[in-house]
């Protein structure tokens, strides 16, 4: 009698065992009873819904060869058949039968629930990336090889390795830098102009490049150390625009406007990707394609990128980049625990900007062309918002917010609207994970510890 | 041997208003002393002043014989000072044991997991809470985190702003008896407080600021006994 709800003691006796009754014999109790109708039958519509979403384009859709061409030909009423008979099936099982297990609604929140929130969007995160790189590796010998796709591709990746290089800025750092481009465009023109006046090489130069890309963010970040949030922004945006003036008029360095051409490809440990005798089709004994070339360098920007990505990764438990987020989090908190904010903020640019001259390089040599007009403020605009709306400080997130950004920019069947259509995604983004896609952020530092509630803790 | 930390004559402006004016205080090896006065008399400067930010104008302040007056903050830092700053000033999207981590950071991390359950004997809320997001504690778990990641560096001076403000009496008697018990392990601490009857009652000795100045000094208890203090700072209660 104890185990009633104090809304049924206002219940006349009869009724009061009756509802035992029907506990006893419907309730899906703590030892497994069976299901009342309600409930039954809420789990069979779920369950017809998996059938429908998992079957339905296996056997609601099929190809048939009409005219000489393939078609598409619907077929509804097997779908239907299908579900019907997995709803009804689903809906006998828990009425009459005893069930065992939990109801599919509680399989599901149980795939979501069983763990502390966060872990498990950490593992969904954690094999997400590792699917990524392993398609990313294997694309150029899938029949997606194309070159057009693979062109794409390595656009995709420059812009990926830039939005991790900015998120170690804004992301981890908390600096708001709206002019990165203006470090892409250092990059650029180091080794352009580093091959230009002394002949040296991609490899050469991709170091280099970084180094002076470095070098000019700590430059940018002395001016700006007292500067945050709005201020920051503002004078990192002059920064960009500086930049770009002066490559546009230094003509005699520079090039102005005209920009530099015939900047070389890279080699592959000297062998270049050329046709003839010494070219890399030649030594190796293959055919010559053009598309050789272009598998070289999207492994070429593959692995820039993951390097950038795995540096960043193991920078943020470094002391350097707890400081970053500690900065990014509270600065008069940082400083009285004796972290060096300006140390801090220097490095942050510093890194970042390092990232970037690397990217840059790689644009230059891909390009073999270089001018003011591919580095234009917004261009940095862009870049912040792959960083923004993929979720400040997540590198999987940075990598869906540029692959969605680049893919629906570039679709010419949206002709006029595409800019439209990626301005109002951008707001619905917003609207909807006003913290961007991936919001999860995984510390850096775990304990291996199943309940520390009990006793002090231990390593 | 002089004192842990020596203030003489120190004057600390705002632009052109003067926010100290002349404050002359010392705290011995092993102390709790207590630093009371109203809203806007100073006691939140002097602290910050103490920690280089702003900086005295003139006067001069020791740590352990060392001139610190004009050195930087996070230089200061590193002298084995720490401080809780007022507001507590957790940083938020961060783990509470990567909290404990970034406190940790002046000094390196080879202490790391000894002081860390140090800490969590100490506050053993903060145990249970180890992988929660610091801005989701309660406030009061807060300030037990904000002490806990000053005590990271294994200061010799703590330097604690308000750690009352705004909590529960039940938790302020909690926190103050944990200052106590680490003050009884040799811990110096320097306690700016709004709620003087907790304040007065732990510390050894007690200074009342009123207008950037030292108005009165003496023993804790002796000073919670004198009717001009209770009226003037027991009023509000606790």
């Amino acid at each position: 009698m104890s185990v009633h709800q104090p809304a049924e003691d206002t219940q006349p006796e009869g009724a009061q065992i009756e509802e035992e009754a029907r506990g006893a014999a419907f309730r899906h109790g703590p030892d497994g009873g069976l299901l009342n109708l309600g409930e039954a039958v809420r789990d069979a519509a779920v369950a017809a819904a998996i059938a429908f979403i998992l079957a339905g384009p296996f056997i609601g859709l099929y190809t048939a060869i009409a005219g000489g061409r393939l078609t598409m030909t619907s077929r509804p009423w097997g779908i239907a058949i299908l579900v019907g008979v997995v709803f009804v099936g689903r809906l006998a099982i828990n009425l009459l039968w005893r069930p065992v297990g939990p109801t599919i609604r509680e399989r599901i929140g149980a795939l979501f629930a069983a763990r502390p929130s966060g872990a498990l969007a950490g593992r969904g995160v954690a094999i997400l990336s590792a699917v990524a790189i392993a398609a990313a590796v294997l694309l150029p010998f899938t029949p997606f090889g194309t070159r057009e796709i693979l062109d794409q591709g390595i656009k995709i990746l420059i812009f990926t390795m830039i939005g991790w290089g900015l998120n170690v800025v804004v992301g981890l750092a908390g600096l708001l830098d709206l002019g990165y481009i203006a470090f892409f465009a250092f990059g650029a023109y180091s080794f352009a102009l580093l091959n230009a006046y002394f002949d040296l090489g991609f490899w050469t130069c991709l170091p280099l490049a970084g180094l002076i890309s470095a070098f000019a963010g700590i430059l940018l970040g002395f001016p700006v150390l007292r500067l945050r949030g709005d201020y920051l922004a503002v004078v990192t945006l002059a920064f960009g625009e500086i930049i770009h003036l002066v490559l546009q008029n230094w003509d005699e360095f520079t090039g102005g406007p005209q920009g530099l051409r015939g900047i070389p490809a890279p080699t592959l440990f000297g062998i270049p990707f050329a046709r003839g005798e010494g070219g890399f089709a030649d030594r190796f004994g293959l055919e010559y394609t053009p598309v050789q070339r272009i598998i070289f360098l999207y492994y070429v920007i593959l692995l820039l990128a993951l390097i950038t990505s795995a540096v960043t990764m193991r920078l943020r438990k470094l002391p350097i980049g707890q400081a970053w987020e500690a900065m990014r989090e509270d600065e008069i908190a940082c400083r009285s625990l004796g972290i060096n904010t300006t140390m801090t903020k220097l490095t942050a640019f510093g890194i970042g900007a390092m990232f970037a001259g690397f990217a840059g390089a790689f644009f230059a040599t891909r390009q073999g062309f270089i001018s003011p007009e591919s580095f234009i403020s917004q261009d940095s605009f862009m870049f912040v918002a792959f960083v923004v709306l993929g979720g400040l400080g997540s590198q999987v997130g940075v990598v869906l917010a540029v692959a969605f950004i680049t893919i629906i920019t570039d679709l010419q069947q949206l002709q006029l609207y595409r800019m439209l259509i990626v301005g109002l995604s951008m707001v619905l983004i917003m609207v909807w994970r006003p913290r961007g896609l991936i919001t999860t952020r995984r510390p850096t530092v775990r304990l291996p510890l199943p309940r520390p509630s009990t006793s002090p803790a231990r390593a | 041997m002089s004192a842990l930390l020596e203030v003489e004559g120190v004057e600390t402006f705002y632009g052109k208003i003067q926010a100290l004016r002349g404050v002359d205080l010392t705290v011995e090896r092993g102390e709790i002393v207590a630093l009371i006065g109203s809203n806007g008399a100073g006691k939140s400067t002097l602290m910050m002043t103490i920690c280089g930010n702003p900086p005295a104008r003139t006067g001069r302040i020791r740590f352990d014989g060392i001139d610190i007056t004009r050195m930087r903050t996070h230089d200061i830092m590193r002298l084995s000072i720490s401080q809780a700053p007022e507001g507590r000033r957790i940083f938020p999207r961060m783990t509470v044991l990567e909290n404990l981590q970034v406190g940790a950071a002046s000094i390196g991390y080879q202490h790391f997991d000894e002081d860390r359950d140090r800490m969590f004997a100490l506050f053993p809320i903060l145990a249970r809470r180890q992988s929660q997001r610091g801005g989701t504690l309660s406030g009061g778990e807060q300030q037990m985190l904000a002490i806990a990641r000053a005590l990271m560096s294994r200061p010799r001076l703590l330097m604690l702003d308000e750690p009352s403000l705004g909590l529960a009496p039940l938790i302020v008697r909690q926190i103050f008896e944990a200052l106590g018990a680490l003050n009884k392990e040799g811990l110096t601490i320097f306690l700016v407080e709004q709620n003087a009857y907790h304040a007065l009652k732990l510390a050894h000795r007690a200074y009342v600021m009123v207008n950037g100045r030292i108005a009165m000094s003496g023993a804790g208890r002796e000073l919670l006994a004198r009717e001009d203090v209770r009226s003037a700072y027991l009023h509000a209660g606790r």
